[in-house]
């Protein structure tokens, strides 16, 4: 079965912002599955669809073949979401915001207590349960946003950025429970992040978002194959019939005087040329042909510098 | 959700919303009880020597109601408006939209929870009103009545506001322009028999003047009502038909998503 299923997914903000341009996606059950993409891409509003914060413009969102729109009760039953950024309200205690979230899902308040106790537990938090939430770190709080996402126990549990300025360390531990709660509660995870390392670790699959468009949709490790990899076009001197044979690097025409090569990052491109000149093939020019994933990967790495956006206010509580 | 289900999650909102006001307590309640003794002194007692009676009681005891009710209106539309604008603002409307709560649950939550806070201070003010005036409340279910409906209806009208406040200064252009102008002019420190023909006919239109009166009747046996050609039960008939009207539209903008969803 499938734990989503998004089937031509638009929205369109106030003041027609086009944020989702039709995506399709979907996760099997039990899977350990990533969104990647930068800043504005649209892995927040797909969330927000997903758990109902975000009304759609148009398109379809199946949560274990529950439809969204028709049962809506049925499928909120089956989702946990740890949202971007924090929202509980701060001047309430650990243990009580958690329960509290238990209680809205219909929870009686022994269940409830019983849940949080656990979870509170689990993410090493039950020793600041009679504490406000303001006095924990941003990493303790993350840790009370995941404990509140799971504490009905859902079938499906969706992180948006969760390591999003936390500490490496808690960053660490709250990975190695994520992994366990997936392997051992059998919990299907998706996970949006913008570090492909933090997908690269954790995750099964893949899908790789950028402006409003799904471009890439596939397992971990046929990704990081194809990225091992680079593309360039070579511009011929006379048009080729035939496609030439090496072992080494893979040839493609794009048209008769358009040869492409792609080779291993790191490779040596002396080896294609010595082996083009073997069969008196001459290139007049060459250029390197970055597709949209690469680009893609180009800018998120040169952008992945950490911000702490955690809301934190200093005021007190007001009427 | 089924019907358990749905009164766990009712229960959870109205203890975390009792939670909230009581947390604070001296900003929610004593703070409005220490502003309505002082009327009760300057106004009450200081002043209130030289006016003589009104509407034939004395004129601390006349005031005694309008006091409570303003407490009520005040106190009902100020949590709910405040602490529903505050979970919006903070995102923590996040933590309820994401379950399957019904709308009309989430309503009910902040309507009870600010209801509870308007008849605490009420309780409160009537305490604090014992030293200055003598007081016999003539007729208790009718009392008791008034006050919950009144409640009940200002928490709903808090929770609109709360739900098209965007920024913390919207959320006092309201009870500024509004509110506190409706309960001023409502008849709480006056017989509206003193007024001339024309502001005596203009304060027919003010919905709190009814209710104040309907306070009135319970409390004192007799009010304004009686002059204005009303009877109670008119009155009443009048807040619960505002509290369906209120209640209708701010489920149905709920159910749109005003104000909560993008
Ligand atoms: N409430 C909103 N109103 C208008 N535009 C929005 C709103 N939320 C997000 N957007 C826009 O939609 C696009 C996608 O945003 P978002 O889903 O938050 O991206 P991501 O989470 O991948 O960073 C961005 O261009 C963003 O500015
Ligand atoms: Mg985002």
């Amino acid at each position: 079965m499938e734990a989503l299923t998004i089937k031509n997914l638009r929205k369109i903000y106030e003041g027609n912002l086009v944020a989702l341009k039709g995506i399709n996606l979907n996760v099997e059950e039990g899977d350990f599955f990533a969104l990647l993409g930068p800043n504005g891409a649209g892995k927040t509003t797909t969330i927000g669809i997903i758990s109902s914060l975000v009304t759609k413009t148009s398109g379809e969102v199946k949560v274990l073949g529950i439809d969204i729109d028709e049962e809506h009760s049925l499928a909120k039953k089956q989702i946990g979401v740890v949202g971007q950024e924090i929202n509980f309200n701060q001047f309430e205690k650990v243990g009580q915001i958690i329960r509290n979230q238990a209680g809205y899902h219909g929870l009686s308040f022994r269940q409830s207590k019983e849940n949080a106790e656990y979870f509170m537990k689990r993410l090493d938090i039950w020793d600041r349960r009679n504490d406000k939430a303001r006095t924990l770190s941003g990493g303790l709080k993350r840790r009370i946003m995941v404990a509140k996402a799971l504490v009905n126990r859902p079938k499906l549990l969706i992180l948006d950025e969760p390591t999003a300025g936390v500490d490496i360390e808690l960053r660490r531990s709250l990975w190695d429970f994520l992994v366990e709660t997936n392997k051992e509660l059998g919990t299907t995870i998706i996970l949006t992040t913008h570090y492909l390392e933090e997908a690269e670790r954790l995750c099964r699959n893949i899908a790789i978002i950028d402006k409003g468009d799904i471009i890439e949709n596939s397992g971990m490790q046929e990704l990081l194959a194809r990225l091992e990899k680079e593309t360039f076009a070579m511009d011929l001197d006379d048009p080729l019939q035939k496609v030439p044979q090496n072992g080494d690097f893979d040839f493609k025409l794009k048209d008769p005087k358009t040869l492409i090569v792609t080779v291993k990052k790191g490779q040596p491109l002396n080896q294609v040329f010595n082996f083009l000149s073997e069969q008196g093939i001459k290139v007049l020019s060459m250029r390197n042909e970055t597709g949209r994933l690469e680009e893609l990967f180009i800018s998120l790495t040169e952008s992945n510098i950490d911000k702490t956006s955690l809301l934190d206010s200093p005021v007190g509580e007001k009427d | 959700m089924n019907s358990v289900e749905t009164l766990n999650a009712f229960l959870t909102i109205l203890r975390k919303e009792i939670g909230r006001f009581t947390r604070i307590w001296l900003q929610t309640l004593v703070s409005p009880a220490i502003m309505i003794a002082l009327y009760f002194v300057t106004i009450g007692v200081i002043i209130g020597s030289r006016i003589g009676e009104m509407g034939g009681f004395s004129f601390l005891q006349w005031m005694v109601p309008g006091m409570v009710m303003m407490s009520v209106i005040n106190n009902s539309y100020s949590n709910v408006l405040s602490s529903f604008f505050s979970v919006k603002f903070q995102k923590s409307i996040e933590e309820l939209l994401v379950t399957p709560i019904p709308h009309y649950v989430i309503l009910a939550g902040w309507v009870f929870g600010g209801m509870t806070r308007g008849i605490m201070v009420a309780i409160l003010v009537a305490i604090v009103s014992l030293p200055f005036a003598d007081l016999h409340v003539q007729n208790w279910p009718l009392t008791i009545l008034v006050i919950f409906l009144t409640a009940m209806l200002f928490s709903i009208a808090g929770f609109l506001n709360a739900l098209f406040a965007e920024s913390f200064d919207d959320v006092s252009i309201v009870p500024t322009f509004i509110l506190t102008p409706l309960s001023y002019l409502g008849g709480i420190f006056y017989s509206i028999d003193m007024l001339p023909e024309f502001w005596r006919n203009v304060s027919l239109g003010n919905p709190i003047l009814y209710m104040v009166n309907a306070l009135r009747h319970g409390v004192l046996g007799s009010s304004d009502l009686s002059s204005m050609n009303m009877t109670v039960s008119f009155a009443l008939l009048m807040i619960v038909f505002f509290i369906a009207v209120l209640f209708i539209i701010a489920l149905w903008l709920l159910n749109r998503g005003k104000g909560i969803r993008t």
